[in-house]
């Protein structure tokens, strides 16, 4: 069980909530809770080969799992898993 | 100043800063680094000033609306601080132009709105070796990091591709025009992104050099990340800069649509000018109320395109706009015309904003 930092675009999947609970020891185990908990993130943290898509970051605490063990990393109960999209920001004229 | 003194200073006043996009970020990043007494200021921006973006590009005011916001730019700097040296480069910036303009600066600050400008000047301030100070923005949250930094033992540190070695695909990343951006937030994070340079400059503090910085402006929650670099990157950015738009699936600037109004295509008319109409709809629709267009059907409209003429205005039209604007996006894309104009609304606009006596169906 860990804590689930959503990001902004996904927010609307989740009543809004920045941070959620998900069962699993792994990051792989934790998202696959993410969105069978709320099914609608699934396209977008995942691409049709069930791989998280690359614009999408993970960390456990301040760490990336890049540097860890990917999606083999083991989370902690008390870790905060953090999912950090690319955002480029800016409006666009209406 | 205790850890700030004469020296780092003399540091800013020697060194030279491109800030690109004189926008939501640009604004708050510009003031504070002319305040700030940096010697060479780059501004790079192709856009004018319009009048929504006042909600957060605060740099500017009503009496820069219609203007190119570089050019407005340097002159409000200027009353700022009038020490400083300030270059305008009103234009986009691409791979063919992104080495001559970049090299002639210490440091970067990437303040645009689009991927594929974001890998372009992430890619090209690793070919050159200079730091590049990053900020993105979206709705409530703020990234800030510090790319490509010289750390002591003479390596590079992480750049935007070990963050994110590829961009989104186009359209998986909400738009921000479904839901627009906090005005405050760019002030934040656009002040944070002007810390960053003044550090790099100034080689004082811990920047965010191998750091992501998050700020959520709703809960005011901050979290910052440790990123390492990929030196395998490296070898795939040195090997040149490429054509990110295809990279990103997506334009860097989208261009806008021409547009003309019923009373100013009335004008065009009086005055003579050259002009054909291009009615898109169907034969039926054609045959209930028409202005006159050469009908060729929206469906035809690529096997016919050869009837559009490119040496005069072509105004094209259809019942509301909507398949008009279609055939214009379709044609500009596929044959790169740029005589194109939409009527606005439509030839239902066009009978209600002339007031004629036709029928509206």
């Amino acid at each position: 069980m860990a804590t689930v930092l959503i990001p902004t675009p996904l927010r609307k999947y989740t009543n809004n909530t920045a941070k959620v609970n998900a069962s699993g020891r792994t990051v792989a185990e934790i998202m696959n809770d993410l969105v069978s908990t709320y099914p609608e993130m699934k396209k977008y943290l995942f691409d049709g080969a069930g791989t998280i898509r690359s614009f999408v970051n993970i960390f456990v605490d301040q760490e990336d799992v890049r540097s860890l063990n990917r999606t083999e990393t083991v989370v902690e109960t008390n870790s905060i898993v953090s999912i950090v999209p690319a955002i480029a920001g800016g409006i666009y004229k209406k | 100043m205790p850890d700030f003194g004469i020296e780092a200073q003399e540091r800013l006043k020697a060194s030279s800063v491109l800030v690109i996009g004189a926008g939501g970020l640009g604004s708050p990043m510009l003031l504070y680094l002319a305040a700030a007494g940096i010697g060479k200021i780059g501004i790079l921006d192709c856009d004018v000033l319009d009048d929504s973006n006042l909600q957060r590009q605060i740099l500017f005011g009503i009496d820069c609306i219609g203007k190119p916001k570089a050019d407005e730019a340097k002159q409000r700097l200027e009353l700022l601080n009038p020490y400083i040296e300030i270059e305008v480069h009103n234009i986009q910036i691409t791979a063919s132009n992104a080495i001559e303009i970049l090299k002639q600066y210490d440091v970067v600050a990437d303040g645009t709105d689009n991927f594929p400008t974001r890998y372009l000047v992430n890619d090209a301030c690793v070919i050159l070796g200079k730091p590049s100070v990053y900020a993105s923005i979206y709705q409530f949250e703020g990234q800030v990091s510090v790319f490509n930094n010289l750390m002591a033992d003479g390596s590079r540190g992480p750049n935007y591709r070990d963050i994110f070695p590829f961009p989104p695909e186009p359209g998986s990343v909400p738009n921000c025009s479904e839901a627009g951006v906090l005005g405050v937030l760019p002030g934040i994070i656009g002040s944070m992104q002007a810390l960053e340079v003044i550090k790099v400059v100034a080689n004082v503090g811990e920047t965010l050099s191998g750091k992501l910085y998050t700020f959520n402006a709703l809960s005011f929650e901050s979290m910052t990340y440790n990123i390492k670099k990929n030196f395998d990157n490296d070898e795939i950015i040195k090997s040149g800069l490429i054509d990110y738009e295809q990279f990103c699936g997506v334009p860097a600037i989208e261009k806008k649509m021409k547009e003309v109004s019923p009373l100013e295509l009335v004008e065009w008319q009086k005055s003579g000018e050259k002009i054909q109409i291009i009615d898109v709809r169907e034969d039926y629709e054609y045959d209930i109320v028409n202005i006159d267009g050469e009908l060729i059907p929206l469906s035809a409209i690529e096997k016919e395109y050869a009837k559009i003429s490119t040496d005069k205005k072509v105004i094209i039209h259809c019942k509301m706009g909507g398949r008009s604007s279609a055939a214009i996006k379709l044609i500009e894309e596929k044959h790169g015309l740029t005589n194109l104009y939409n009527l606005k609304g439509g030839i239902v606009n066009y009978i209600r904003e002339l007031e004629l006596d036709m029928p509206i169906y």
